[in-house]
């Protein structure tokens, strides 16, 4: 494992953010064994994460988003406002053998969170993928386009509100029945 | 151009999937599309996605500088079917058919993976057999997986005798794989709740003869392979990833250990029994095309050797949990309850109902770590089921892995990489 230790001498690519060292006492947090879950608002978001990422959580594991717009209710913190989106943040840490997920709200009418991928390269194509099928932008990350769905496609298929099957096929022109 | 090693982390990254991307329409049309040679004496080209080195339809966009490539960038999406979304249309015991789709060579781990999660949200305990059974499947899986994978990189590599091999091995265990559940592949067969069937009559015996087959065979291939100076020549010391970069760009699977870290839920976060049988966590130390090689050869040697402990230590018992609200009652009691025919038709119209929560289970398949994030809200179909697919993210690191290359040996890179494009696009 020595080529882990080494690594705090290469990753200055975001030692720029200045991460609150006691960000993580001010984030609201709950304990669901078997793991912990941390409600980050979004102002808090890449301040937590750049913390993780310092307390040795080295791996993204998953990045993914859940549109609660049917669910008939959840826990949220008493502070956090249940919004329609969630993103939620999967972290792994290689040395604890322990996981940690982040949940972020993200309201309908202003779907922006900042990237994530300073910290985390290897959330380029996640990110993307939760932009393709939800629309929730992420700011700051290098390539913010569809990756799944083709480019011309026209609202974001995970939706709750995106019917499924409503699409017209061109199959080979039926007999005429008159 | 400067060696890898000179250029930071940090200007890698950020360089990696910025600029090199042009809308398919472009491509598509000739007219507004510039012919003209760049400035910089570099051009861009497309490999695939109908290149039959690319595992299915995998696109690169490749920036060359005659024939060393600096920047890539995987276009992914051609076998995009939604089936997150078709998951939310499908209750969970509908739910396994579904996933089992996605990793088409590790059918078997992904119905884990869903299945662990649901499990996990119901709070139900399986009998010990469940899990043994499990777990000689998905050790089994691993042996096909690999071995398909190593008839493959055999035939990109240009050794084709490999290949025939390859595939004449996995036959037997899929051979197995079918008298077990039925079907060669997309097996249904780890369901929420347990398995579906037990394990026919002289199970022990089709394992025992599949072992004796083959590991000798592998120490064949050993020979074949390892020792040819053309497979040495065009896999060692290509397609180098570090394991800093490896770690930060969540790279997992034998990809991960053959950049030196000894990274494997089997062992570092075990689930089902992995605690109980010996095992080696198979590692490398150049992070290149060769080591993943090595890696894979030596972890298909530990799963036999898993697979022969499981042998010895499955218990009796029953394969599946007997809670009539999950598992349906055995197709005898039908004909004598009432109650058993209800259960039975309320878990094949309505499904069984999972309470409100959620959970993330992430387990080893072949290719990394496969992670299920699920979401219930109490009714009997998943809110929202998440896959987290290992070669979905291991595709990002074929930009650092190509860098500096040649275009020739892109094949093995890919190759090395083993994407399995159903479960990229999903």
């Amino acid at each position: 494992m020595s080529s882990i230790e080494n690594d705090k001498d290469n990753n200055s690519s975001f030692d720029k953010i200045d991460s609150d060292e006691n960000i993580l006492e001010q984030v609201s947090s709950i304990q669901k064994p078997p793991i912990e879950v941390l409600f980050p608002t979004r102002e808090q978001y890449l301040d937590t994460i750049a913390q993780l990422h310092k307390n040795g959580y080295e791996m993204c594991i998953d990045l993914c988003v859940v549109d609660y717009l049917t669910h008939p209710g959840r826990f949220t913190p008493q502070n956090i406002a249940p919004q329609r989106f969630e993103v939620v943040v999967n972290l792994l840490s290689l040395k604890m053998h322990k996981r940690i997920r982040i949940k972020v709200q993200v309201p309908q009418d202003d779907p922006t969170i900042e990237s994530i991928f300073t910290i985390y390269p290897g959330v380029e194509a996640m990110e993307r993928e939760a932009y393709d099928l939800f629309g929730i932008t992420f700011l700051n990350h290098p390539d913010m386009t569809r990756i799944l769905m083709p480019e011309d496609w026209e609202g974001h298929p995970l939706r709750k509100d995106y019917q499924v099957g409503n699409i017209p096929v061109n199959f080979k022109e039926a007999p005429k029945t008159r | 151009m400067a060696p890898r090693s000179s250029t930071l982390n940090q200007e890698l990254n950020l360089e990696q999937g910025s600029i090199l991307r042009i809308p398919e329409g472009a491509v598509l049309d000739s007219n507004d599309f510039d012919f003209e040679p760049s400035d910089d004496g570099t051009m861009i080209i497309n490999m695939g996605p109908q290149h039959p080195s690319t595992h299915g339809v995998l696109r690169l966009m490749m920036e060359l500088s005659g024939e060393t490539v600096l920047r890539t960038k995987p276009v992914v999406g051609y076998l995009h079917t939604g089936m997150e979304k078709t998951a939310e249309t499908l209750t969970y015991a509908q739910g396994s058919t579904n996933v089992t789709r996605m990793d088409y060579l590790s059918p078997l781990n992904n119905e884990l993976a869903f299945s662990l999660t649901t499990e996990a949200i119901l709070g139900i305990e399986l009998p010990p057999r469940a899990s043994w059974i499990r777990m000689l499947m998905s050790e089994l899986n691993r042996l096909s997986s690999h071995l398909l994978w190593m008839a493959t990189n055999g035939m990109d590599l240009g050794a084709v005798s490999m290949m025939i091999y390859g595939w004449r091995e996995r036959e037997l265990v899929l051979a197995f794989l079918e008298k077990v559940t039925g079907l060669r592949m997309n097996h249904n067969y780890i369901r929420p709740g347990g398995v579906a069937a037990d394990l026919p009559d002289g199970w022990q015996k089709d394992i025992e003869d599949l072992c004796f087959a083959i590991e000798p065979r592998l120490n064949e291939y050993d020979t074949l392979l390892t020792g040819q100076p053309i497979f040495r020549e065009r896999s060692e010391g290509i397609g180098r990833i570090s394991a800093q970069e490896a770690i930060a760009l969540g790279v997992t699977g034998p990809i991960l250990r053959s950049t030196g870290v000894a990274w494997d839920l089997r062992k570092d976060m075990p689930y089902l029994f992995y605690d109980q049988v010996d095992f080696d966590v198979v590692v490398g130390s150049q992070g290149d095309v060769f080591d993943r090689y090595g890696v894979r050869l030596e972890e298909m040697r530990q799963s036999i050797r898993i697979i022969r402990q499981i042998l010895d230590l499955m218990p009796k018992g029953d394969y599946r949990i007997q809670d009539k609200k999950v598992t349906p009652p055995p197709r005898a009691r039908i004909d004598e309850s009432m109650e058993a025919l209800i259960h039975h038709f309320k878990i094949f119209t309505e499904g069984f109902k999972v309470p409100e929560g959620e959970a993330y289970v992430g387990i080893e398949s072949p290719r990394g770590e496969i992670g299920c994030y699920l979401v219930s809200d109490g009714s009997s179909k998943p809110y929202r089921l998440h896959v987290r697919g290992p070669s979905f993210v291991n595709l990002q690191a074929l930009p650092t892995m190509m860098r500096g290359g040649l275009i020739a040996d892109a094949v093995a890179v890919i190759s090395s990489v083993d994407p399995v494009m159903g479960e990229v696009d999903r």
